[in-house]
């Protein structure tokens, strides 16, 4: 209690403190070597996936839409190429999130923010502005010099251009988002003349807006302030995990270097800053493993080429383990353990996982047949002293064709059928592709047959023929009567 | 603490606050445009208050330029249902009653439609599914008073029983006991014949007594066999089936009071095409003739 107050009384009268701070633009140099090599490809591939996806075709007969990948909310339905989730089966989708989420805790546990470094929407994203900014500005110094410097034509056509150029891009990003939704051929028909839902402007107007505002003008930012992942992976780092790492036992102590020059007696590096200029996060890795390091190896790229321009060997900065940086002092063995508890166990998961989605989905049934009991009444006795059960049936064809089903019941002798609807017991029953049919059906036990009852509730089976194949599939029922 | 304190360990500056004597707080301050959001937030607000409903007046409130109102929405949606619904009345209004369930599509709409119109308007008498209770018909069943054709079950509803309706079911069974047209003992035989149509009676004397009293007083609108007429809302007294209970208290209980149930009227109530979809559903519970 007393040094609460004494801490309150310290805080009056002290320096004003600067509550909000402004953002240090950053202007990443580009970097070249075999990590930006990656991150190119990478970034090729991810887009390309993106932007090309919902153009791919895939034939599912004439009642189905024929888009490979297509979220069919309208239908609830999702279509993944050979594959098609009804709404009722969203938790493959659960399976396949929890999959992913495995999945980065696994490949964070094994080489750190891999996800943030490579693949990250808003890193691909910042990256594709980051190359139409230097088209148009220049690299790093020119951009610098250009913020620098007073409007003139110049500046606003650079400007200009960039920013008309992001909006471009947005824009495509934003097309390609609602494709998923609709018919893509179609829907691009319909935005082009205006014939379009307001919902797809809607969303192409958003995601037009948000991948500009994330991806063209706050960038780092989002990485910072705006997502949670940072705060939640170094949960899953550890001292084997490989992350982005400044060797600071061969760089220090630091210092400039002219050629010709000994390196004894002093660090490799040369304190050129070629590692903090390509950062997109505007920060130095030397300080160590940091918050805002979002892991896309732009450094080491760098410093390589520094390295092999000053005759000193590779890989002072690169992925390593803190325990390996921890090494020369501590004199622990040095080599990478990736297989250990953590990653066992998040393997081991993911294993699990894929394995009960696998078997769910190899048992998963085209056919389903459900039956709820009348409640009110529970029986009912007719003129005859004969006893009826009311029952609601719904058959779900979930495969592309009309199937036609009969209705049998075993188990109780002499006990008829009925269906609503239909006059005969043993009538066809069609179901359309895709489809749920609902039937009401009565089971009656006539008087004769009523000895054969075992008091309030006898159980029965509802048979569910197919009339093409003659396949059946049991359904078990009770036919509730009165107590003895 | 005039100046700026630097934390040694991390090299940021601290916020000078002091807890237990060394723990301090790195002051990391938010970025400006955060600030900024939040001014766009009251900014947005206002845009609200401009577009949306928002304040109370002395006499009502603020409407704003878009004319919103959560009873508005919900007037929509009931009149784009009832939109999306016409079809199908249309097609009711036009397929004769008994041909409605050999149309799959009219079949579906009628069971969940009618479904719900009976849990409204017959459901509390008659029950949610229809199962009935004491003096409250099961219609489920197939002993019907009135008669269970897709006619029959229309009118009834249209029409109701002993409803004040013109064109009502109407007819009363006399009250043989608070009359005094039979006297007790007559009752008590009466209602032992009455039981043993159904072959629950104890007293074969009794029953013996009784049929000739059932013959003179009841057979008129009950049959000679006791199964009833449904032209003048007799029931069938032999078929175990009871409305108002089938024990032998039961039994005399109706005969002496003619008991009499009340079904209201509905024409008028219901437009003619949902009492014709309602008749098709209750004749779909299984007991329709």
């Amino acid at each position: 209690m007393n040094s609460i107050s004494r801490a309150s009384d310290m805080s009056v009268g002290s320096h004003p403190m600067e509550a909000y701070i402004g953002r240090k633009k950053v202007y990443p140099k580009l970097a070249r070597g075999f990590f930006r090599n990656v991150k190119w490809a990478v970034m090729f591939v991810t887009l390309g996936v993106y932007y090309a996806l919902p153009w791919f075709r895939w034939d599912r007969g004439p009642n189905l839409p024929d888009q490979a990948f297509l979220l069919d909310f309208a239908n609830q339905r999702l279509f993944f190429g050979p594959i098609e989730i009804w709404a009722q089966e969203l938790y493959y989708i659960t399976g396949i999130l929890i999959l992913s989420s495995l999945g980065l805790f696994l490949v964070t546990a094994v080489a750190g923010r891999m996800w943030c470094g490579y693949t990250c929407p808003q890193t691909v994203w910042t990256d594709l502005m980051i190359v139409v900014e230097r088209f148009w500005q220049g690299d790093r110094n020119a951009r610098l010099r250009l913020d620098n410097s007073r409007w003139t034509f110049e500046k606003i056509w650079k400007k200009g251009g960039t920013h008309i150029s992001w909006l471009l891009i947005a824009l495509a990003t934003g097309g390609a988002l609602v494709f998923y939704f609709r018919d893509a051929p179609t829907l691009a028909h319909e935005l082009v003349t205006g014939e379009a839902p307001a919902i797809a402007y809607a969303f192409l107007g958003i995601f037009t807006g948000t991948t500009y505002l994330l991806g063209g003008i706050a960038r780092e930012q989002v990485c910072i302030y705006m997502c949670p992942w940072p705060r939640i992976q170094a949960a899953m780092f550890d001292r084997d995990s490989l992350l982005i790492t400044y060797r600071d036992y061969r760089g220090e102590p630091r210092g400039p270097h002219k050629k010709g020059q000994t390196w004894e007696g002093r660090g490799d590096c040369i304190d050129c800053k070629a590692c903090v200029v390509v950062c997109p996060m505007g920060i130095d890795i030397r300080d160590g493993s940091q918050l805002e390091c979002i892991q896309c190896a732009l450094c080491i790229d760098a410093c390589n080429d520094i390295m092999h321009k000053v005759g000193r060997p590779q890989g002072l900065i690169a992925y390593d383990t803190f325990r390996n940086v921890d090494a020369p002092v501590t004199g622990e063995r040095t080599k990478v353990r990736a297989i250990r508890p953590r990653t066992l166990l998040y393997s081991g998961l993911m294993v699990l996982v894929a394995g009960i989605m696998l078997v769910a989905w190899l048992n998963r049934a085209v056919l389903e047949v459900s039956v709820l009991q009348d409640r009110n009444p529970i029986f009912v006795q007719l003129s005859d002293g004969s006893l009826r059960n009311g029952f609601t049936v719904k058959i779900l064809n979930k495969q592309h064709h009309e199937r036609s089903f009969h209705l049998g019941i075993a188990g109780i002798e002499g006990s008829k059928l009925s269906i609503v609807g239909f006059g005969d017991a043993n009538a066809k029953i069609d179901v359309a592709p895709d489809d749920l049919r609902a039937l009401k059906m009565h089971v009656t036990v006539p008087s004769a047959q009523r000895a054969l009852l075992r008091g309030a509730s006898t159980p029965f089976r509802l048979e569910v023929i197919d009339a093409e194949d003659g396949s059946t599939m049991y359904h078990d029922l009770t036919f509730r009567g009165p107590d003895r | 603490m005039a100046e700026k304190e630097i934390d040694s360990v991390t090299g940021v500056e601290t916020t000078g606050h002091v807890w237990d004597g060394d723990l301090k707080e790195l002051n990391k301050p938010l970025p400006k445009w955060w600030l900024y959001m939040i001014y766009a937030s009251i900014v947005w607000a206002i845009g609200y208050w401009i577009i949306y409903p928002t304040w109370p007046t002395l006499n009502g409130y603020t409407k704003g330029v878009l004319g919103y109102s959560q009873r508005g929405a919900v007037s929509k949606e009931i009149a784009d249902a009832k939109a999306s619904q016409a079809q199908y009345f249309e097609k009711i209004a036009a397929t004769p009653l008994a041909d409605i369930e050999k149309d799959p599509e009219l079949l579906a709409f009628v069971m969940a439609g009618g479904a719900a119109v009976f849990g409204d308007k017959c459901g509390p008498c008659h029950g949610k599914g229809g199962a009935g209770a004491v003096g409250y018909p099961n219609l489920n069943d197939d002993d019907w008073l009135w008669g269970g054709t897709h006619e029959a079950i229309e009118y009834t509803i249209t029409h109701g029983i002993r409803s004040g309706n013109a064109e009502t079911r109407d007819m009363a069974m006399p009250r043989f006991g608070l009359d005094g047209i039979l006297k007790p003992a007559e009752i008590a035989d009466t209602a032992q014949f009455v039981l043993s149509l159904s072959g629950t009676s104890s007293d074969p004397a009794a029953v013996a007594r009784g049929a000739k009293i059932f013959a003179e007083n009841c057979a008129a609108c009950h049959g000679e066999d006791g199964k009833g007429n449904q032209d003048v809302g007799a029931p069938n007294l032999s078929d175990g089936i009871w409305l108002y209970g089938g024990r032998l208290a039961d039994v005399e209980k109706s005969i002496e009071t003619g008991r009499g149930g009340v079904m209201p009227s509905w024409g008028g109530r219901l437009d003619p095409v949902t009492i014709k979809m309602l008749a098709a559903y209750v004749h779909s519970l299984g007991g329709g003739k």
